[in-house]
């Protein structure tokens, strides 16, 4: 009797930890860039806030790597599978396999060409809305005057680029003080963004008839305050600068008073996908197929020194 | 002086042709103004933003000449940027940065010459190495992020003015007139160029190829820390992933553009500063104009393929054969004239 007690308080003390104490794969693509790198640094911090034991493997940009951990994932029999793809298409056949392990997976950060049924949901940020949400900020902050734009594009033909100029553009039509009036590309980069601006500056009459920059991202923005302050202008307040990613360097020059707005891509994609995954797992909620993370907009009201100390350590 | 004038007139005519373009598509192109103590302009730009290429043609070019060719300067770059970041970040004095980035690119440079001259590895092969690794130990010296200082004495490497000229405009023109007066006041000069054209014949000669060899890739080394040192300072931050991303490929092309051969043998380092000034000028061209991205590297590989294709050896061949036949014949009607006359 006491021994059978014993057997069912083992086997059920067993079953909770087993539930409780989850393994999550989770496969990265690599630490290409600063957003990356905390991304990686927040996955680990929430599977650790709750108490999942995240195994954890670095494509270093490579496909058959990710396709490699996906094996080995499914292999040790893994609870659930996060996949931030490096590429689109060629994950049919090991998303097939880890559905027959009945191991759901969830996109991270990009999305596949696979179809739908072969992973839980994807979570990431929508990038058309990050221009429209920069977009609107300035068309609130612009005021009624003729307002000259000038706009510091990502990488010519990647999918942010297109897509934060489109939602920029949607944002701002019909209003007609408002016009981009030259656009080129910085290549995401600081260097491309203090170069291109210096152009622009050169092309725009020393700068004087700019009104606002925007970038597709912080670190052209960067860039380009320093080409805007070597100029003899206030990055700021002469051109008022809205971008897109909130990485920690931003906010230090909005503490500064020379950048005023970005739109926050949050790198925190982990939080979501671990929410929905625990929700699948209780109640079998299937989630629905993207989850779009918020598109917070930061400007200088928000105590951009915090959010500076807050980030620094993120790994960005 | 008219020899060395008439080596480099091709490239000057042609970078003349491309400001006369630009200014068409652009009229401010050519003006100068004077603000806050410094000038400013279009040109002064193209001076200051092609500094890094400028400075990588020049050990380039040293290295070419050799027979050699270098493709980690790009990469040394990032690692000297990185090196400087950390360095002035870490609460060094400006002194030891400079000496430790400086270090960092002569000893990246030690490496590639003892695998080529000692080893007797083919030198694409050889650098190669360091092309695709040093991009890895930038980035391990960097953390992975965008490494970030404030020091204005180091930031002046970047953005500073020396009598009204940007810093790095100067420094290129500065490093360009002490590497020729080295190479051409000396026999150091002739010397590379011996092993360009047979480095056993060098050698057998009395050339120490190898030492030279070695000499050689460090002060490509050197080159690609000074052009380190300018892109770190410019952005002020050391951004591993992508400074020096491809400058390779723009310093080998400003050697041809040059004129120097491939093959080794004769070469001015004035020509390739102003091949690199050439490349520089269309791709600030080509920013001022104010195409749709989409364009850019269309125009410039446009423009660069009617550059070489001008001075192809083969036309210059067929150019001089018209030149000379025009001469004959009209040396041939003067004679006949004279014929006549008499």
């Amino acid at each position: 009797m006491i021994k059978s007690l014993m057997i069912t308080a083992a086997i059920c003390l067993g079953a909770t930890t087993l539930a409780s104490a989850q393994t999550v794969g989770f496969s990265q693509i690599g630490s290409e860039s600063g957003w990356r790198a905390a991304e990686t640094t927040i996955t680990r911090q929430q599977a650790e806030e709750r108490g999942i034991d995240l195994k954890f493997s670095d494509a270093q940009q490579k496909q058959e790597n990710q396709i490699a951990a996906l094996r080995s994932f499914v292999a040790q029999g893994v609870d659930a599978i996060l996949l931030a793809p490096v590429v689109a298409t060629g994950w049919d056949s090991v998303l097939q396999e880890a559905k027959e392990a009945e191991i759901p997976v969830v996109l991270l950060d990009r999305k596949v060409d696979s179809d739908e049924s072969l992973y839980l949901t994807a979570v990431g940020s929508d990038l058309v809305h990050e221009g429209e949400v920069a977009g609107q900020w300035l068309v609130d902050n612009a005021g009624e005057g003729e307002c000259r734009i000038v706009e510091l594009q990502g990488t010519t033909g990647s999918s942010p680029a297109i897509d934060r100029a489109q939602g920029f553009r949607n944002a701002i039509e019909g209003k007609d003080n408002l016009e981009i009036v030259r656009s080129q590309t910085g290549d995401f980069t600081r260097t491309g963004g203090k170069e291109v601006m210096e152009s622009f500056l050169q092309a725009e009459n020393g700068g004087k008839d700019i009104c606002a920059l925007y970038a597709h991202n912080d670190d052209m923005a960067i860039g380009a305050i320093q080409a805007i302050k070597e100029a003899g202008l206030k990055p700021g307040e002469d051109i008022k600068i809205v971008s897109i990613d909130a990485v920690p360097d931003i906010f230090q020059a909005m503490a500064a008073g020379e950048a005023n707005a970005t739109v926050e891509l949050t790198p925190n994609m982990a939080g979501p996908a671990f929410d929905a995954l625990e929700a699948y797992r209780n109640d079998g909620t299937e989630p629905k197929k993207f989850i779009q993370t918020e598109s917070k907009l930061y400007t200088q009201n928000d105590d951009p020194q915090e959010q500076y100390e807050a980030r620094k350590d993120l790994g960005y | 002086m008219f020899r060395s004038l008439s080596r480099i007139a091709p490239q000057l005519i042609t970078l003349g042709a491309i400001v006369l373009l630009v200014t068409a598509f652009f009229p401010d192109f050519i003006l100068i103004g004077y603000e806050r103590e410094r000038l400013v302009g279009p040109i002064i730009d193209v001076l200051k933003r092609g500094a890094p290429v400028a400075l990588l043609a020049i050990g380039m070019t040293l290295v070419i000449a050799t027979r050699g060719i270098d493709l980690s300067v790009g990469t040394v770059m990032a690692i000297s940027g990185a090196i400087g970041a950390w360095a002035i970040s870490s609460g060094l004095g400006l002194a030891p940065t400079l000496a430790l980035a400086i270090g960092a690119g002569l000893l990246c440079g030690l490496w590639n010459g003892c695998l080529v001259a000692v080893i007797g590895i083919q030198p694409i092969v050889a650098t190669l190495i360091l092309m695709t690794s040093g991009r890895g130990i930038a980035q391990l010296i960097t953390e992975g992020r965008i490494l970030t200082f404030s020091d204005p004495s180091f930031a002046f490497f970047g953005s500073g003015t020396l009598f009204g000229m940007p810093f790095p405009a100067v420094l290129w023109v500065l490093l360009a007139l002490v590497v020729t007066l080295l190479m051409r006041r000396t026999a150091l000069g002739i010397l590379v160029e011996a092993i360009g054209v047979n480095r056993s014949a060098s050698a057998l000669a009395g050339v120490n190829a190898r030492v030279l060899l070695i000499a050689v890739y460090m002060a490509a080394g050197l080159c690609a820390a000074f052009a380190g040192i300018v892109a770190t300072a410019d952005i002020r931050g050391a951004d591993a992933n992508n400074t020096g991303l491809w400058l390779e490929l723009d310093a080998i092309l400003a050697v041809v553009i040059g004129g120097n051969s491939l093959l080794g043998g004769r070469f001015s380092i004035a020509a390739s500063v102003i091949g690199a000034m050439i490349i520089q000028t269309i791709d600030t061209g080509i920013l001022l104009a104010g195409f749709p991205s989409e364009y850019n590297l269309v125009i410039k590989a446009g423009l660069v393929l009617i550059i070489l294709v001008v001075q192809s050896p083969n036309l210059a061949q067929s150019w001089r054969f018209v030149k000379d036949e025009s001469r004959r014949r009209r040396e041939r009607s003067y004679e006949a004239r004279k014929e006549l006359r008499s």
